[in-house]
Protein backbone atom coordinates (compact mmCIF):
# COMPACT_ATOMS: atom_id res chain seq x y z
CA UNK A 1 0.00 0.00 0.00
CA UNK A 2 3.19 2.63 0.48
CA UNK A 3 4.62 1.75 -2.33
CA UNK A 4 1.23 2.29 -4.25
CA UNK A 5 1.42 6.14 -2.43
CA UNK A 6 4.77 6.60 -3.10
CA UNK A 7 4.48 5.46 -7.10
CA UNK A 8 1.76 8.21 -6.93
CA UNK A 9 3.33 10.71 -5.73
CA UNK A 10 6.32 10.30 -7.65
CA UNK A 11 4.13 10.04 -10.45
CA UNK A 12 2.62 13.34 -10.15
CA UNK A 13 5.51 15.47 -9.37
CA UNK A 14 6.96 14.42 -12.05
CA UNK A 15 4.23 15.02 -14.17
CA UNK A 16 4.05 18.72 -12.57
CA UNK A 17 8.09 18.73 -13.65
CA UNK A 18 6.85 17.93 -17.00
CA UNK A 19 4.67 20.51 -17.48
CA UNK A 20 6.77 23.00 -16.03
CA UNK A 21 9.20 22.42 -18.67
CA UNK A 22 6.19 22.68 -21.17
CA UNK A 23 5.71 26.19 -19.92
CA UNK A 24 9.07 27.05 -20.63
CA UNK A 25 9.86 25.07 -23.55
CA UNK A 26 6.49 25.62 -25.80
CA UNK A 27 6.35 28.86 -28.12
CA UNK A 28 2.89 30.27 -27.77
CA UNK A 29 0.30 30.77 -24.41
CA UNK A 30 -2.39 28.59 -26.30
CA UNK A 31 0.21 25.62 -26.03
CA UNK A 32 1.78 26.46 -23.08
CA UNK A 33 -1.73 26.46 -21.21
CA UNK A 34 -2.31 23.01 -22.53
CA UNK A 35 0.76 21.60 -20.98
CA UNK A 36 -0.22 23.54 -17.40
CA UNK A 37 -3.79 22.18 -17.25
CA UNK A 38 -2.60 18.51 -17.43
CA UNK A 39 -0.41 19.66 -14.43
CA UNK A 40 -2.80 21.33 -12.34
CA UNK A 41 -6.00 18.19 -13.21
CA UNK A 42 -3.82 15.14 -13.17
CA UNK A 43 -0.84 15.89 -11.33
CA UNK A 44 -2.56 17.24 -8.36
CA UNK A 45 -4.98 14.54 -8.33
CA UNK A 46 -2.32 12.55 -8.17
CA UNK A 47 -0.17 14.13 -5.35
CA UNK A 48 -3.56 14.11 -3.19
CA UNK A 49 -4.59 10.58 -3.93
CA UNK A 50 -0.32 9.61 -2.80
CA UNK A 51 -1.50 11.64 0.50
CA UNK A 52 -4.40 9.92 1.44
CA UNK A 53 -3.18 7.06 0.88
CA UNK A 54 0.09 7.00 3.17
CA UNK A 55 -0.31 9.67 5.80
CA UNK A 56 -3.00 8.30 8.33
CA UNK A 57 -4.27 11.44 9.60
CA UNK A 58 -5.74 12.97 6.23
CA UNK A 59 -9.30 12.95 6.05
CA UNK A 60 -11.22 11.06 2.91
CA UNK A 61 -13.74 14.05 2.38
CA UNK A 62 -10.99 16.38 2.44
CA UNK A 63 -9.27 14.62 -0.03
CA UNK A 64 -12.45 13.71 -2.35
CA UNK A 65 -13.84 17.50 -2.03
CA UNK A 66 -10.52 18.91 -3.47
CA UNK A 67 -10.09 16.71 -6.52
CA UNK A 68 -13.85 17.25 -7.45
CA UNK A 69 -13.04 21.19 -7.21
CA UNK A 70 -9.45 21.06 -9.08
CA UNK A 71 -11.79 18.73 -12.21
CA UNK A 72 -14.26 21.08 -12.06
CA UNK A 73 -13.02 24.44 -12.16
CA UNK A 74 -9.60 24.03 -13.90
CA UNK A 75 -10.96 23.05 -16.96
CA UNK A 76 -13.30 25.80 -17.18
CA UNK A 77 -10.41 28.59 -15.83
CA UNK A 78 -8.72 27.36 -18.53
CA UNK A 79 -11.30 27.83 -21.18
CA UNK A 80 -11.82 31.38 -19.98
CA UNK A 81 -7.52 32.59 -20.08
CA UNK A 82 -7.49 30.67 -22.97
CA UNK A 83 -10.34 33.03 -24.51
CA UNK A 84 -9.17 35.73 -22.75
CA UNK A 85 -5.59 35.20 -24.37
CA UNK A 86 -6.87 34.66 -27.49
CA UNK A 87 -8.90 37.73 -27.50
CA UNK A 88 -6.01 39.91 -26.30
CA UNK A 89 -4.28 39.30 -29.81
CA UNK A 90 -1.57 37.12 -28.58
CA UNK A 91 0.94 36.19 -31.28
CA UNK A 92 0.50 32.55 -32.52
CA UNK A 93 2.86 29.82 -33.95
CA UNK A 94 1.83 29.47 -37.62
CA UNK A 95 -1.30 31.44 -37.53
CA UNK A 96 -0.33 34.87 -39.12
CA UNK A 97 -4.35 36.01 -39.28
CA UNK A 98 -7.84 35.79 -37.37
CA UNK A 99 -7.75 32.19 -37.21
CA UNK A 100 -11.50 32.40 -36.06
CA UNK A 101 -13.67 35.63 -37.40
CA UNK A 102 -16.50 34.15 -35.95
CA UNK A 103 -15.32 34.49 -32.42
CA UNK A 104 -14.59 38.20 -32.52
CA UNK A 105 -17.43 39.54 -34.90
CA UNK A 106 -20.23 37.38 -33.59
CA UNK A 107 -19.64 38.59 -29.98
CA UNK A 108 -21.44 42.57 -30.27
CA UNK A 109 -20.55 43.27 -26.30
CA UNK A 110 -16.93 42.31 -27.66
CA UNK A 111 -16.16 44.92 -30.33
CA UNK A 112 -12.38 44.19 -31.21
CA UNK A 113 -10.88 44.71 -33.97
CA UNK A 114 -8.25 41.77 -34.58
CA UNK A 115 -5.11 42.75 -37.13
CA UNK A 116 -1.34 42.44 -37.19
CA UNK A 117 -0.97 45.59 -35.22
CA UNK A 118 -1.80 44.29 -31.95
CA UNK A 119 0.02 41.45 -32.01
CA UNK A 120 3.03 41.41 -29.28
CA UNK A 121 6.93 41.18 -30.12
CA UNK B 1 12.29 0.36 2.83
CA UNK B 2 12.53 4.01 1.28
CA UNK B 3 13.43 6.46 3.46
CA UNK B 4 10.10 8.41 3.95
CA UNK B 5 12.11 11.66 4.58
CA UNK B 6 14.17 11.11 2.06
CA UNK B 7 11.55 10.61 -0.81
CA UNK B 8 9.98 13.70 0.57
CA UNK B 9 13.26 15.89 -0.08
CA UNK B 10 13.41 14.03 -3.86
CA UNK B 11 10.23 15.53 -4.33
CA UNK B 12 10.28 18.52 -2.64
CA UNK B 13 13.48 19.59 -5.01
CA UNK B 14 11.79 18.43 -8.21
CA UNK B 15 9.11 20.47 -6.94
CA UNK B 16 11.48 23.44 -6.62
CA UNK B 17 12.68 23.15 -9.89
CA UNK B 18 9.27 22.93 -11.52
CA UNK B 19 8.92 26.29 -9.42
CA UNK B 20 12.16 27.86 -11.14
CA UNK B 21 10.93 27.27 -14.92
CA UNK B 22 6.99 28.68 -13.47
CA UNK B 23 8.93 31.63 -12.17
CA UNK B 24 11.08 32.18 -15.07
CA UNK B 25 7.84 32.11 -17.32
CA UNK B 26 5.78 34.19 -14.86
CA UNK B 27 8.96 36.95 -14.85
CA UNK B 28 9.54 36.94 -18.60
CA UNK B 29 6.32 36.98 -19.97
CA UNK B 30 6.21 38.06 -22.62
CA UNK B 31 2.65 38.44 -22.78
CA UNK B 32 0.07 39.20 -19.81
CA UNK B 33 -1.68 35.69 -20.67
CA UNK B 34 1.63 34.10 -20.28
CA UNK B 35 1.84 35.62 -16.94
CA UNK B 36 -1.34 34.45 -15.91
CA UNK B 37 -1.01 31.06 -17.05
CA UNK B 38 2.37 30.74 -15.04
CA UNK B 39 0.25 31.79 -12.33
CA UNK B 40 -2.23 28.84 -12.77
CA UNK B 41 0.55 26.69 -12.68
CA UNK B 42 1.71 27.99 -9.36
CA UNK B 43 -1.49 26.56 -7.25
CA UNK B 44 -0.49 23.22 -8.41
CA UNK B 45 2.97 23.34 -7.41
CA UNK B 46 1.77 24.90 -4.05
CA UNK B 47 -0.58 21.77 -3.37
CA UNK B 48 2.33 19.51 -4.16
CA UNK B 49 4.51 21.14 -1.37
CA UNK B 50 1.16 20.77 1.00
CA UNK B 51 1.23 17.80 0.23
CA UNK B 52 5.01 16.94 1.11
CA UNK B 53 4.44 19.12 4.49
CA UNK B 54 1.82 16.40 5.50
CA UNK B 55 3.74 13.54 4.65
CA UNK B 56 6.68 15.00 6.44
CA UNK B 57 4.80 16.19 9.60
CA UNK B 58 2.50 12.80 9.57
CA UNK B 59 -0.09 15.50 9.88
CA UNK B 60 -3.18 15.49 7.76
CA UNK B 61 -4.20 19.08 8.37
CA UNK B 62 -1.80 20.29 5.51
CA UNK B 63 -3.96 18.72 2.94
CA UNK B 64 -6.55 21.23 4.02
CA UNK B 65 -3.95 24.09 2.73
CA UNK B 66 -5.38 22.33 -1.37
CA UNK B 67 -8.53 22.61 -0.64
CA UNK B 68 -8.31 26.34 -0.02
CA UNK B 69 -6.21 26.96 -2.60
CA UNK B 70 -8.18 24.98 -5.14
CA UNK B 71 -11.46 26.91 -4.20
CA UNK B 72 -9.43 29.99 -4.61
CA UNK B 73 -7.51 29.04 -7.67
CA UNK B 74 -10.36 29.07 -9.72
CA UNK B 75 -11.67 32.87 -8.44
CA UNK B 76 -7.96 34.52 -9.20
CA UNK B 77 -8.02 32.62 -12.96
CA UNK B 78 -11.88 33.75 -13.76
CA UNK B 79 -10.80 37.37 -12.76
CA UNK B 80 -7.47 37.56 -14.70
CA UNK B 81 -9.35 36.12 -17.69
CA UNK B 82 -11.90 39.02 -17.28
CA UNK B 83 -9.01 41.42 -16.71
CA UNK B 84 -7.30 40.68 -20.25
CA UNK B 85 -10.40 40.60 -21.90
CA UNK B 86 -11.57 44.14 -20.63
CA UNK B 87 -8.08 45.36 -21.40
CA UNK B 88 -8.37 43.66 -24.97
CA UNK B 89 -11.54 45.72 -25.64
CA UNK B 90 -10.77 49.05 -24.23
CA UNK B 91 -7.77 48.78 -26.50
Amino acid sequence: MTILALVLLAGGVLLTLVAAVGLLRLPDPLQRMHSATKAGTLGTTLIVLGTLILVDDVRPSTTILTITFLLFTLPIGAQLLGRASYLSGVKLKGVTENAIPEMLSADETHDIKWDATRLRQ
Amino acid sequence: MIDLPQFATILSLLLCAALAMTAWRLVRGPSFADRFIAFDMLTAIAIGFSAVTAIVTTRGVFLDIALGLALINFTATAAFALFLERRARDR
